[in-house]
């Protein structure tokens, strides 16, 4: 069964055309092409597919296309603005937060959040927010460096340390 | 030389790149951060369909019939093809990576549950599983073999009836050592100690499933296959001899790969079958499987049932060591290792120790499980090996109630004696494991621990202190003794400096997430004087790149490495000759220094090698004999694997109440030899490290009676997220390779190798109280609450 869906992604207004139970991850990756969104379990357990809707991260893999319309959603892609890094996108540079870069987008947008709502967390908290999440090369500990790298950028551009 | 390593602080300076080794930001980064990374799904070609694989719900039946009237009528529906209609065309069996044959589809049996039976094709990926659903087979359900332990009774159901006059159940048997020698030691010791010892099947779940894209181009009779493959040429080669398609119109491409681990070195039916749909439709077709057929179907790793002994003096001289391996190989042979190594390097458990006799036997067998074995970043089964030893050496330090350090560094093969042959044949190039331990102690602080823990013992408190010490035996290898499926385990690499200096070098191997294109720019900086920026690294597609086995068993730095360090001096000595005739000297009389070359003693006489680039392909003559051009291919043949080591230090707490085991911190000392980039290195450390607490603690892939495979998805096979895991604590020694141009070993799954036995050790070390001298992976709180009983219980 075919229905239309809009929705604003990353800033732009989307309408589209979708069989009713496509997933966000589908949609996004398969017709709107934006492949930096991942999918890589049944289960909603790996978090690959983490994007963000209305500014809060959800799984993109349990959310239907459906469910998003009328609300903003926010990928991977939209980070860099102008030509500009997040500072999420530099510290996972900078600290080796990345090794296959599969569950990078889900732990960025993640992170990004946090650092929204929490800009100095301590380790432990960050753990904690990507915990819903897995990185099956990392071991964590340089995402969690990555995610203190760009809380500390952060902080030095605003003049908090 | 002993170093802690840095931890990056504050800010980094983005610009700080070595020519050469040192810690420099991945080149591969910035495609990652921005969501650019292409991987196999995220192709999507004009026309393009997608495919969906039936699976048998059962581990052993005859398949009676197969419907597939309704699918065929779906109005989505391109094509369905089963096992009788692939026996027509031939392919309805391959060949796996063993000798052994795989059912592409289902023709006679399915004999293991998540085996493929059929396919379709539709017009979209929820078509196609949708049309799953309409296919109606008839299974007539045969009694299934699941514990290998009565795989080999006598009426124990055939399951490989398909092949020729097999009446039971054996793989294979095989045997390293010298059995009466190790049998003579064995009888005069003062102290043996046996225990028995479970490595339990797991998988190496890569984030990403496998998948690929097949492409038939019929007019030209070009087939070209986006993989997520660790050994794109060795594939190529398969496909030809499988398919008959002529090898130079196969082209192969690995794009990015979310993580390999072993899981992505076997051709799987479902590559098979994309590239038939391909030439059945004429169309591009894309097949990825999902999170559950990746768990129930693709390589596993491990499952060996290993009854080890040890004995040595009463005053802790170990003598030797003696083993009896039933392993599990599922209902196919499908193991990725070289040829004469059935049992992969398993031939390393004697481990870092000087022993005077060592002897191990195997007896392998079929199962109605999927099929692999070596996967999961196990080095070819030195996984196996380093569990058994660092396991064994425990139980003797419980019995002879002395530290488990001590009685290893009593034991260890000192650094004089390197090479070092050990009693199963295996030449251990250089190391020196006593100041890795030692380092290993220090940052610990293993002696605070200790005391620590006799106060927390006296308070009841479980804590437990683990320590494993490895030597890996990788970088796959001499062509005299390795090869898969015929191919020799060499590895081609080419490197073309462009008239304005920059490069392109190509090798054979294939990241998953090593950082290939940053650390093999590294590697022919170093050499060649032109910055990792301006050399550009290619890899993953057999149309452009020289010929050569892929990454698996930690070889890239080890063969590909060494090539590319090669084939760089190789284009120094030409470039140098050019030199000679630009500054009109004799090629003696020059002096490299990175980068240039200048006139012995007139360091202001100097070229760069951007100079020379440009002379090679410009204007006016070359010295004499010298061709036009700057650019040169090998191909290297590791004269001997690598030995990387390491000494780790695990500490965790057990809960009393509830045996809930949390890991406390986890020190990792590791000598690689040289150092290509200290940053990358950390990395595939971290990733190890995790891989250990994972095994140790939580996943496994576990099977009831029937054969169903209870660990089929991510909420029942468990993966460490970051709140399982410590913040890890490296540090590293440097111990070069001999033999390795520039003394590299491998080091990507040296952490996978040595950290389970870890990991273990300090949980029974912290049960300790409870008498517990062994207790089986994985150390869930029933399976440690069950020790702390006093009755463990294997986990198959
Ligand atoms: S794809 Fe795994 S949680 Fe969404
Ligand atoms: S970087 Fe590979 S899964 Fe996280």
């Amino acid at each position: 069964m075919s229905m239309q869906v809009s929705m604003t992604v990353n800033g732009e207004q989307v309408t589209e055309e979708i069989e009713g139970r496509t997933l966000l991850v589908h949609f996004l990756r398969d017709q709107l092409r934006l492949t930096g969104t991942h999918w890589g379990c049944d289960t909603s357990n790996c978090g690959t597919c983490v994007v963000w809707m209305d500014g809060e991260p959800v799984k993109s893999c349990t959310v239907l296309a459906a469910m998003a319309g009328g609300r903003e959603v926010r990928t991977v892609e939209d980070l860099e603005q102008d030509g500009v890094l997040d500072p999420i996108q530099q510290g996972f540079m900078e600290c080796h937060g990345v090794q296959c870069g599969f569950c990078t987008p889900g732990m960025m947008m993640t992170a990004r959040a946090l650092l929204d709502r929490n800009p100095d967390p301590t380790d432990r908290e960050i753990r904690e927010a990507i915990s819903g999440q897995i990185c099956r090369c990392t071991g964590y500990a340089t995402i969690v460096r990555s995610v203190q790298w760009a809380a500390a950028a952060e902080a030095a551009f605003e003049g908090r340390s | 030389m002993t170093t802690l390593d840095d931890r990056p602080l504050g800010f980094i300076n983005n610009d700080e790149k070595p020519v050469g080794h040192g810690r420099m930001l991945r080149k591969e980064d910035p495609r990652f951060i921005r969501g650019k990374g292409k991987y196999v799904d995220d192709i999507q070609l004009p026309g393009m369909l997608h495919l969906a694989i039936l699976r048998s719900p059962v581990a052993h039946a005859r398949i009676v019939s197969v419907d597939t009237m309704a699918a065929m009528s779906h109005p989505k529906v391109k094509a369905v093809v089963t096992g009788a209609d692939l026996v027509e065309k031939g392919l309805a069996w391959m060949p796996t990576l063993s000798n052994d044959v795989q059912a592409v589809l289902a023709t006679d049996k399915v004999r293991f549950q998540g085996q493929e039976v059929a396919f379709v094709v539709a017009e979209d990926r929820y078509s196609a599983r949708d049309a799953l659903e309409l296919i109606d087979v008839e299974y007539d359900v045969l009694p299934p073999v699941v514990d290998v332990r009565k795989a080999l009774a006598a009426d124990a159901p055939v399951i490989r009836d398909d092949l020729d006059g097999k009446t039971d159940n054996h793989c294979f048997d095989w045997q390293t050592g010298d059995e009466a020698a190790t049998n003579a030691v064995f009888d005069k010791a003062e102290v043996v100690v046996t225990e028995d010892i479970v490595y339990p099947r797991v998988h190496p779940a890569p984030l990403e499933t496998c998948g690929c894209v097949a492409d038939y181009e019929s007019v030209d009779g070009q087939l070209t296959l986006w993989t997520t493959s660790q050994a794109p040429h060795a594939h190529r080669t398969i496909y030809a001899l499988v398919s008959g398609l002529p090898e130079h119109k196969i082209r192969v491409i690995a794009p990015d790969i979310g993580g390999g681990f072993g899981n992505k070195v076997p051709i799987y039916p479902g590559y098979v079958c994309a590239i038939v749909a391909s030439l059945v439709t004429g169309k591009p077709v894309k097949w990825m499987e999902d999170r559950s057929e990746n768990l129930t179907s693709t390589s596993f790793a491990r499952d060996y049932i290993m009854r080890g002994e040890i004995a040595a003096t009463r005053d802790g001289k170990i003598l030797a060591i003696r083993t009896n391996v039933l392993a599990d190989h599922g209902a196919f042979n499908g193991v990725a290792a070289p040829l004469k190594y059935p049992a992969g390097f398993f031939g390393v458990f004697t481990g870092s120790y000087d022993l005077e006799a060592a002897f191990a036997k195997m007896t392998a067998v079929y199962t109605n499980k999927a099929p692999g074995g070596v996967a999961y970043a196990c080095s070819f089964r030195v996984t196996e090996a380093v569990y058994l030893v660092e396991r064994l050496v425990n139980c003797l330090a419980y019995e002879l109630d002395v530290d488990p350090i001590e009685l290893r560094i009593k034991n260890f093969i000192r650094p004089e004696q390197f090479p070092y042959a050990t009693k199963t044949g295996w030449v251990y190039d250089s190391g020196n494991y006593e100041a890795a331990m030692r380092l290993a102690m220090e940052l610990a602080g293993y002696d605070e621990l200790r005391t620590q823990q006799a106060e927390k013992r006296l308070k009841g408190e479980l804590m437990g202190i683990g320590v494993s010490f490895f030597t890996e035996a990788v970088g796959a290898g001499p062509r005299k003794d390795m090869d898969i499926l015929g191919l020799g385990m060499a590895d081609g690499c080419e490197l073309r400096v462009h008239p304005t200096g920059k490069a392109v070098v190509r090798v054979s191997c294939m990241s998953q997430g090593q950082g290939h294109e940053t650390t093999f720019a590294q590697i022919v900086a170093e050499e060649i004087g032109i910055a990792p920026a301006d050399i550009q690294v290619v890899n993953g597609d057999t149309d452009n790149t020289p010929f050569g086995l892929g990454t698996y068993g930690s070889r890239s730095t080890p063969v590909s490495g060494a090539a590319a360090a090669l084939v760089a001096r190789k284009v120094r000595d030409k470039a140098q000759i050019i030199a000679s005739g630009m500054l009109e000297v004799s090629v003696a009389d020059l002096e490299w220094q990175k980068g240039s070359f200048h006139v012995k003693g007139d360091p202001s006489k100097s070229v760069t090698i951007q100079d020379i680039a440009m002379k090679a392909y410009g204007a006016g003559d070359l010295p004499e004999g010298i061709e036009g051009g700057l650019e040169a291919q090998i191909c290297y043949n590791p004269e001997n694997l690598t030995y990387p080591f390491g000494a780790y230090i695990c500490v965790v707490d057990v809960d009393p109440g509830t045996a809930q085991v949390k890991v406390r911190s986890f020190t990792a000392v590791d000598d690689c030899g040289t150092r290509i980039n200290p940053m990358i290195i950390e990395g595939q450390v971290h990733g190890g490290l995790t891989d250990g607490v994972a095994m140790a603690l939580m996943e496994m892939i576990a099977f009831d009676e029937a054969g169903n495979c209870l660990s089929s998805s991510l909420m029942d096979y468990l993966l460490p997220t970051a709140l399982e895991v410590p913040d890890w604590q490296t540090g590293h020694t440097v111990t070069p390779s001999p033999h390795h141009p520039i003394g590299a070993k491998g080091v990507g799954e040296s952490a996978t190798v040595g950290s389970p036995p870890a990991v273990v050790n300090a949980v029974v070390d912290a049960l300790k109280p409870y008498g517990v001298r062994h207790a089986d992976m994985p150390l869930t709180p029933s399976r440690v609450w069950d020790a702390m009983q006093g009755h463990p219980r294997p986990p198959v």
